[in-house]
């Protein structure tokens, strides 16, 4: 049986099939990215530790996370995690994506928000020490309202990158979009129309967060003089 | 026997495969980026429009997603012989990061300040003089470090093409796994060196490219 072509019968008959798969992907990503917003701190405090040797290892480590491919990690978590002695359990697919994409994300997180605390002027904390402020009342009060706006459409950029790398926890098995989509073709020979569909779906869904987060830097910009941009360029990619 | 040594070099047969996918896909993808980054500031807009389309496209939907659309739907759009597997992987990672590095290069040219634009019209360069003298020079500057950082994308998004059957490093971790179930974490800890390694270059680069760009730029 050939399928090699394409049928707008097909197309019709795969979006409901696909579209099965849409609140998976969105639950992978939304535990993900929470995961990774928290996980960011746990960078940010291990980098804040004033012991150079321990900065340096805590660097690379997050360097060696973020520049290996997160496929990889998945399969690391997945297929040997639970051979793994003493520690090793086996995980759910869900829990996977959850941990393996959000370790990987949280390295950038960790990034954005040491460059929103940075971005805060020097003056600033020298003026709360000056005002005899708290520890507590210096960050709260002075450092986080200043720190905390500006990551904002940076943290929603990688939302976005990080939604449309959730569809491959597919191969490890969470039934999302692609998940389902490649399911389809398998039963029907004809993946073409059903991999389409994941296309449209994920380019519905990203481009018009992307049009957001683009006019929320404007505003953020205009409003903050974003110095928090200019300094987080190292490693981070923004896209 | 030390397990380390037998997996190594199994692995190391996946490396001319993740290694010539890097290459070819990283070259088309500047390709692409200069084409499409010039094409995104064109003064007609039939071509603007087109441009955004494949950007906006390759940039609205995920590598993976593309890679297997490409796989399925090249042989329809081409006919079946015209392109084996690793064209196409070279083709979806090509195209996908051209596409944001288009934006950089777009990002990079506006950014070159305006007074040097406007001099070079003073210096009574032609347009073809301008860019390619004063205005090209600095941008590419100002680019670097982002390409960089998308070349260390770009290799991560080549573990991808093990999906399509293509024997790259992962691959052969796949397959040393399947036989070694107990070896797996090892197998995939080693796996993601081999990568780290391919990396660290790339990484060093990046870093050299940040002080670079900083250097001798006129940016708004």
């Amino acid at each position: 049986m050939n399928t090699n072509y394409w049928s707008w019968d097909r197309l019709t008959e795969a979006f409901p099939f696909v579209l099965e798969g849409i609140g998976m992907t969105i639950a992978v990503t939304f535990a993900t990215f929470l995961f990774a917003l928290i996980f960011g701190f746990v960078w940010l405090f291990l980098r804040r530790i004033p012991n150079r040797s321990l900065n340096w290892f805590v660097t690379w480590i997050m360097e060696f996370i973020r520049s290996t491919p997160p496929l990889v990690q998945l399969f690391f978590l997945y297929f040997a995690w639970p051979v793994i002695p003493y520690v090793g359990v086996t995980l759910s697919a869900f829990t996977c994506a959850v941990v393996g994409l959000g370790i990987h994300f949280s390295t950038y997180i960790g990034e954005i928000y040491r460059s929103g605390i940075e971005s805060v002027e020097k003056g600033q904390w020298e003026a709360a020490t000056a005002l005899n402020f708290s520890i507590r009342d210096k960050w709260l009060k002075i450092i986080l309202p200043q720190a905390i706006p500006p990551t904002i459409p940076m943290l929603g950029n990688y939302f976005i990158i990080l939604f449309k790398e959730v569809p491959i926890t597919s191969t490890i098995g969470v039934q999302g979009i692609l998940y389902m989509a490649n399911t389809f073709g398998a039963r029907n020979w004809a993946y073409i129309e059903a991999l389409t569909i994941v296309g449209l779906i994920l380019l519905a869904l990203s481009y018009p967060s992307a049009l957001c987060i683009r006019k929320l830097e404007v505003k953020m910009n205009t409003r903050f003089n974003n110095n928090a941009n200019k300094k987080t360029n190292k490693g981070v990619t923004s896209q | 026997m030390n397990p380390i040594m037998d997996i190594a070099p199994q692995l190391a047969r996946g490396l001319s495969i993740t290694l010539t996918i890097l290459v070819a896909s990283a070259l088309f993808a500047y390709l692409m980026a200069f084409i499409a980054g010039l094409c995104s500031l064109s003064k007609n807009i039939l071509i603007r429009k087109i441009t955004g389309l494949y950007v906006e496209i390759f940039r609205g939907t995920s590598l993976i997603v593309q890679l297997f659309w490409l796989v399925y739907a090249i042989p329809i759009l081409f006919g079946l012989s015209l392109a084996s597997n690793w064209v196409i992987g070279v083709m979806a990672i090509g195209l996908n990061y051209g596409a944001y590095l288009s934006e950089v290069v777009r990002s990079s040219i506006l950014a070159v300040a305006p007074g040097q634009f406007e001099a070079a019209i003073a210096l009574n360069m032609s347009s073809f003089q301008r860019m390619r003298l004063v205005i090209f020079p600095q941008a590419v500057r100002m680019m670097l470090p982002e390409f960089g950082n998308y070349t260390i994308q770009m290799l991560k998004g080549t573990a991808l093409v093990s999906l399509i059957g293509l024997n790259d490093v992962l691959y052969f971790g796949n397959i040393l796994r399947s036989s070694n179930l107990s070896y797996g974490p090892l197998i995939y800890i080693m796996v993601l060196v081999f990568y780290f390694i391919l990396a660290l270059p790339l990484i060093f680069l990046t870093r050299k490219a940040e002080k670079v760009a900083k250097k001798g730029v006129a940016s708004s």
